[in-house]
């Protein structure tokens, strides 16, 4: 296919930690044809007009979720998004929104990484087999409860999104706890009971005051403000049975 | 020596950078109006209470332009606040399926505008005759 080659400018929102005290804005003039994605607008702006500029990628695909970046003010993977939507105009690039910026668009994850290990994120057996005994079984039915939220590629793109989470990082967060209901909702799994206490403590769903707009964002049709809201209806559940189990007020 | 210094982005007015964060903001501010109205109510009931020339003062008082004019903010209001609710209504629910189908966000959201509409023709008939 023969395409005429265009020219978009794309301004992004760049900080060197060696010499900038906070960031400032370049603009670039990048040729690109219609077939182009953002992340390739951004490669060519460091194979040709400025080999400092940092950015992380992998796949080029949309399934390893590094690419997350705010294009035009919204959180989106910028391997999936086409240069030709903000053709003619200024697109302008910026690190993921609500995370600390290590250099130009690459963001520090690690609060992010460190509560994705927090969750009990794999299956604890609900109850143990021996090889000998197979597999264990799940019905359609029973794996529907989980598919959805099982989606993720962790590319933070929800937390981005959040203002809360912009906020105060002490909140989890809905990505990971749209993975921790995740496992809480799997029929093979008995580790619900320890992460229903990040469920139901102050830094968990409670932290969430419905703004919604990280399903909006998701890549994945995870739908994080779901998993996050309706733990908040397991979570009141949860409070009066212990309530009523003990007799008194469940201490948290 | 680590040359590590992250910057953290400001939260400034965060909440009009984002249509979508002004619409949540509105939708948070009518419920000012939904207390408003309920005080008016309360006041109604005391006025109940107190006799009939009370209440008919308290009649009187909704008459005036200023009480018209925050009715008619506060319907505007709960309006919005119906309609942006039920929107983000599915969110509560637990996933629900039929017959193995999932049933999807928009229908449950569409039951609860079409109940919603009825009600209010019921009530507004009911008011009106
Ligand atoms: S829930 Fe969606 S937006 Fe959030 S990290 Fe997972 S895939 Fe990304
Ligand atoms: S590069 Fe892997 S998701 Fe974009």
């Amino acid at each position: 296919m023969a395409e005429v080659e265009k020219t978009i400018e794309i301004a992004v929102l760049r900080y060197r930690p060696e010499k900038d005290t906070k960031p400032v804005s370049q603009t670039f003039e990048v040729p690109f044809t219609d077939d182009m994605s953002v992340l390739q607008g951004v490669q060519y702006i460091k194979d040709y007009l400025d080999g400092s500029l940092s950015f992380r990628w992998s796949c080029r695909m949309a399934i390893c979720g590094s690419c997350g970046m705010m294009l035009n003010g919204e959180p989106k993977l910028a391997c999936s998004t086409f240069l030709r939507e903000y053709y003619p105009g200024t697109l302008q690039i910026e690190a993921l929104k609500h995370f600390p910026i290590e250099k130009d668009l690459v963001i520090d994850a690690s609060d992010f990484i460190d509560k994705l290990g927090s969750i009990t994120p794999y299956i604890v057996p609900a109850e143990p087999r021996s090889v000998e005994q197979g597999e264990y079984l799940q019905t359609p039915a029973q794996k529907a409860q989980y598919d959805q939220f099982s989606a993720c590629i962790n590319c933070m793109l929800c937390y981005a999104a959040c203002p809360q989470y912009g906020l105060s990082t002490n909140f989890t967060g809905p990505g990971i706890l749209a993975l921790l209901h995740r496992y809480n909702a799997d029929s093979r799994d008995g580790a619900r009971e320890t992460r229903m206490e990040i469920v139901n403590s102050e830094e968990g769903v409670w932290g969430c005051t419905l703004v919604g707009y990280c399903s909006e964002v998701c890549p994945k049709e995870v739908d994080p403000a779901k998993a996050v809201n309706l733990n908040k209806v397991n979570s009141t559940m949860d409070y009066f049975l212990r309530f009523f189990a003990s007799g008194k007020g469940a201490g948290k | 020596m680590s040359a590590r210094d992250p910057y953290v982005r400001p939260m400034t007015s965060w909440w009009l950078k984002n249509p979508f964060y002004v619409r949540y903001m509105i939708r948070e501010a009518t419920s000012v109006f939904v207390v408003l109205y309920a005080f008016v109510l309360l006041g109604g009931l005391a006025s109940l209470v107190k006799g009939e020339t009370a209440y008919n003062a308290w009649l009187a008082s909704l008459a005036n332009p200023l009480a018209i004019f925050f009715h008619l903010m506060a319907t505007a209001a709960a309006l919005y606040h119906t309609v942006t609710w039920f929107r983000v209504s599915p969110k509560v629910t637990p996933l629900l399926f039929v017959g193995g189908y999932r049933v999807p966000d928009g229908l449950i959201t569409g039951v609860q505008y079409v109940i919603a509409a009825v009600l209010y023709l019921i009530i507004f008939t009911v008011a009106w005759t």
